[in-house]
């Protein structure tokens, strides 16, 4: 997961740590999405540094597939990313939790017509 | 009256409230949930968390020089190309680590330059020095089945990131461990010499893989919040316990012997090893250990010379950027 995912409304950045000097630039930060197995959707996987998109390929090549983990590799700047907030997500997704009519065990189908 | 209830709300206030989401939080490590990055987590749960996993990236990256020293004298092709894919390896598992470490706030720069500055530890272990290639068989064997012992309890850790970086690793150590067992294999199936030099091997290193597990029990002053919080599942005297039972036959098979003469297995099946030096891991947590300013001068230079290229890097990616705006402006 971004560590800056979402609009931050609800969480501010926390506290750095003490006493640090920030003698290094920062790099950009990348989530790195990869395709395991035909047919199958691309999964997040982890995170990374890079300068450029080109560069995020190649170190999540180097990174995540140092084992034929993948057939294919997305890259996302971390920050392009907007999360929902854990803290909301009663509101978020009781709206589906409680349409039980959703599902295919709410129906009753006698037992003589068999599987459907 | 009621000023002064007004005066103190808001303190109080917020001291409720975290004393509330705290025992909802403790509630969530009991049933087993995992805590994600955004989740709410007490100021002191991110601290340690931070500092823990920093630390373990710290030593991923440090633990790559002793090994490192022999990639060139590797005495085979088969050893070599072993022994660059581990090295590479533990690359990767710092880089997992520095990761897990971000959704915690803090920047990889940051933790690196704490790290450069001497201000954040690394396992003592990695300030030891590696004489022989038999050394390179002992880290594999001893070294990375010490960190298997203390990794696959942290697969099941209350932080999500963390717990997930170190499933990564868990699956890529295997290897690890056993190819440093088949380099014991070979040297302890070759000429006197080679025994020799693998019991020399092991010798030196018992005693600071020993270590490795951290402070006896009543000594340690993390354990108790962090076994509460879950991050830590076992005690360092238990995993030492764990570690030990499961070499002493792997030694004996190897017909290599552990420089403790007072080891003695106890009724219980457990074998009892002798009172651990803790003034010498003292010491190389102090920055007194044979290796300790070889080291981080290692990784000082390497950041140094390596720093043309992160700026090489980035002013390649501004150049392209301003480029595809002027294109877009046409
Ligand atoms: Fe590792
Ligand atoms: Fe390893």
């Amino acid at each position: 997961m971004p560590k800056n995912a979402g609009t931050g409304k609800w969480r501010k950045l926390p506290n750095r740590i003490e006493g640090t000097v920030m003698a290094t630039p920062n790099t950009p930060l990348w989530e790195v999405f990869i395709r395991s197995r035909n047919g199958l959707a691309h999964k997040h996987v982890g995170s990374l540094h890079a300068s450029d998109a080109t560069m995020a390929l190649q170190n999540a090549r180097d990174l995540y597939t140092r084992r034929g983990e993948g057939l294919s590799i997305w890259v996302v700047p971390s920050n392009a990313i907007t999360a929902s907030d854990p803290a909301e997500k009663g509101m978020m997704f009781e709206p589906a939790e409680s349409k039980i009519y959703r599902h295919p065990t709410f129906y009753e189908v006698p037992d003589e017509v068999g599987h459907m | 009256m009621y000023t002064q209830a007004l005066n103190t709300s808001d303190a109080d206030d917020r001291h409720i409230e975290d004393a509330a989401r705290a025992a909802a939080f403790q509630a969530r490590i009991d049933a087993e949930e995992r805590i994600e990055p955004n989740d709410w987590m007490p100021a002191a749960y991110r601290k340690t968390l931070t500092r823990q996993i920093s630390q373990h990236a710290h030593s991923e990256i440090v633990g790559m020089l002793p090994e490192g020293n022999w990639i060139t004298r590797a005495p085979s092709l088969r050893r070599k190309a072993a022994l660059l894919a581990k090295v590479q390896d533990e690359c990767g598992h710092g880089l997992y680590l520095y990761a897990a470490a971000e959704t915690l706030g803090a920047s990889r720069e940051e933790l690196v330059d704490l790290m450069l500055s001497g201000k954040a530890k690394y396992s003592s272990i990695f300030n030891y020095p590696t004489l022989t290639w038999a050394d390179i068989g002992v880290i594999g064997w001893l070294v990375d089945g010490a960190a298997i012992m203390n990794q696959i309890p942290l697969c099941r850790c209350s932080y999500g990131p963390y717990a997930r970086a170190m499933i990564r690793v868990c699956k890529e150590e295997s290897f690890h461990q056993r190819q440093g067992y088949e380099i014991m294999v070979t040297l302890a199936r070759g000429t006197e010499e080679q025994k020799a030099m693998a019991q020399d091997a092991l010798n030196r290193w018992w005693w600071p893989v020993l270590m490795m597990f951290g402070p006896p029990d009543q000594a340690s002053q993390h354990s108790d919040t962090s076994t509460r919080w879950k991050i830590k599942r076992f005690s360092n005297d238990e995993l030492r316990q764990k570690f030990v039972d499961a070499t002493v036959p792997q030694a004996q098979y190897l017909g290599l012997t552990i420089p403790d003469p007072g080891m003695k297995q106890n009724e219980a099946g457990h074998w009892e090893y002798s009172a651990i030096d803790w003034d010498e891991f003292k010491q190389v947590l102090a920055g007194n250990g044979p290796c300790n300013r070889d080291r981080m001068a290692a990784r000082r230079k390497a950041h140094d010379e390596g720093a043309w290229v992160r700026e090489a890097a980035e002013a390649y990616a501004e150049k392209r950027r301003h480029r595809q705006v002027a294109q877009a402006a046409e």
